[in-house]
């Protein structure tokens, strides 16, 4: 179908990322007239993860499309480490759960994987526009009908779906939502190391195909929220660190993410892990930590968002998430859309079914049970005082001098009593009770 | 390893125009110039002729994280167009 104006489909997607991909795809399997438009060369050309990806929820959304994806290892081992000045404490798990097929989760590189991705989308029959960027929406009486790219090209649809990413430009066009606050978002940088699969696996005592993912808090973000992550690909370790914009903006004396990332890189927790590794890529994202109190509209008016665009991400302390998010959106709007089109009723009333489903699974109650994780590590005392305790304590009972050496439990009630047993940590400890 | 050396090792395609412009009136009166530092790529700096606020956008990674802390509007912010900017290949 073309008009005068331009070219007209049924569905056009704003972004080849997983959300809008997923989307895609569930649209062309059901024939509807779908273009996914992308502005960088290639899907996964902007995109970038930590990353590890859960694969229960991608199976459960897309089952049997993931079977030959160019995912890097099942991850076998989580770690969490607590980084104190001059010490770090780590807690591991090896679980032969995660041995089990089909895998629990991997790590991913997603511009090899959304490439695929688009290329699965593709053989479904929707059409992938690379090279171009969506600058505007198109509005009528109120009503999104498409978009409009650079001076002269536009595209009409019934629907368009924003999939555009974190800043979703799409959604702040159409009204969606308002300015972004810095407080609810986090600037991540990541670099991707080469090494060998051989000193991978020996490094993180890994078995072939098996994968480590490894998360630290505390000093290495100088008091700021924030983390580090790290996770071995098939032949290359993806190590980066997270910080609150927020945090970042007011910290005094000032301090750049690339400069902490030197620091976390020079500890001795990491540089052995990535001795004579070869950095080959550098990468930057911002991830949404606001949760369900930081959320855009997800619908209107021949409208809808999904992935980070809607704000789709969950930080839950010891996991972090936002790719089967961005999955299960993908495929509850596309399903939404299919149930439009029966009675060709795209009106908000109607992709309002969107928002239903989404509320009616692990998205939105997710989101909904962790939507205090932001009040509770908004307290520097979990990135300084915390890890700091829990290494000195450790340290006077591995410590062996030509001193006598008190009992270990007098040991760990004094500094239990000493350092955990007052006000503060009490508060602390009912704040964590929220989530 | 420096930050340029990172960028350096990164592949952008690079365009003649910028895909973020800065209006100079918002900047000479904004104290907190949170830019300088929050970039990841380091790509703000302040002219030292001019006193003028710029931007290196061709080493630009397209997070966004100037966008969310220059709360005082000063960017005219958009992605590099269409076919332009970071290709990433690991991602």
């Amino acid at each position: 179908m073309t008009d005068a104006d331009g070219e007209k489909v049924e569905v056009v997607v704003v972004g080849a990322g997983l959300a809008g991909l997923s989307a895609a795809y569930v649209l062309g399997q059901a024939g509807v007239d779908t273009v996914v438009v992308e502005r960088g060369d290639y899907p996964g050309a902007k995109n970038v993860t930590g990353g590890r990806v859960y694969m229960h929820p991608l199976r459960h959304y897309l089952p049997d499309l993931w079977n030959d994806a160019p995912l890097e290892r099942y991850v076998t081992r989580e770690t969490l480490t607590m980084i104190a000045d001059g010490a770090s404490t780590a807690i591991t798990l090896d679980s032969d759960r995660f041995r089990e097929e089909p895998h629990h989760s991997y790590t991913i590189l997603r511009s090899n994987f959304d490439r695929w991705l688009g290329d699965k989308v593709a053989e479904a029959g929707a059409f992938v526009l690379p090279k171009y960027r969506a600058d505007d929406v198109l509005m009528e009486d109120g009503r999104v009908v498409g978009i409009v790219m650079g001076e002269e090209d536009e595209i009409r649809a019934d629907v368009v779906v924003a999939a555009d990413g974190v800043l979703s430009l799409v959604a702040e066009k159409a009204g969606l939502r308002q300015a972004q606050q810095a407080k609810h978002f986090a600037v991540s940088a990541k670099e991707v190391i080469e090494l060998p699969a051989k000193s991978i696996e020996e490094r993180f005592n890994l078995g072939p195909g098996e994968g480590a993912a490894q998360l630290y808090f505390g000093a290495l973000t100088k008091g700021m929220l924030g983390g580090g992550f790290l996770y071995t690909n098939k032949e290359s370790i993806s190590l980066g660190l997270v910080v609150g914009i927020e945090s970042l903006m007011e910290r005094e004396p000032k301090i750049e993410v690339h400069e902490i990332l030197e620091d976390f890189k020079a500890r001795p927790e990491i540089r052995n892990l990535i001795a004579d590794g070869e950095t080959v890529e550098y990468s930057a994202h911002v991830i949404p930590e606001g949760g369900i109190n930081a959320m855009p509209k997800l619908y209107s008016d021949g409208i809808v968002v999904v992935g980070e665009a809607a704000g789709l991400g969950l930080n839950m302390l010891l996991t972090v998430r936002g790719m089967e998010f961005a999955v299960a959106s993908g495929v509850m709007a596309a399903e939404a859309i299919k149930k439009a089109r029966e009675t060709s009723d795209y009106s908000a009333a109607s992709l309002a079914q969107y928002q239903e489903s989404l509320s009616d699974t692990f998205v939105l109650k997710d989101l909904q049970t962790f939507r205090s994780v932001l009040d509770v590590m908004e307290n520097p005392r979990l990135f300084n005082f915390y890890p700091q305790a829990v290494c000195d304590i450790f340290t006077k009972l591995m410590w062996i001098d030509e001193n006598p050496k008190p009992k270990i439990s007098s040991t760990v009630i004094r500094e239990v009593l000493g350092k955990f047993l007052n006000w503060s940590t009490v508060k602390d400890g009912l704040r964590m009770l929220r989530i | 390893m420096n930050v340029e050396t990172k960028l350096g090792l990164d592949v952008f395609k690079i365009d003649k125009e910028p895909h973020i412009i800065i209006d100079q009136e918002i900047c000479k009166s904004c104290d907190d110039k949170f830019c300088l530092y929050v970039c990841p790529a380091k790509l703000y700096t302040v002219n030292r002729e001019t006193g003028d606020m710029e931007i290196e956008c061709s080493g630009c990674l397209e997070c966004g994280t100037c966008r969310i802390a220059c709360i005082h509007g000063a960017l005219n912010w958009n992605y590099a167009r269409g076919g332009f900017g970071i290709q990433y290949r690991f991602g």
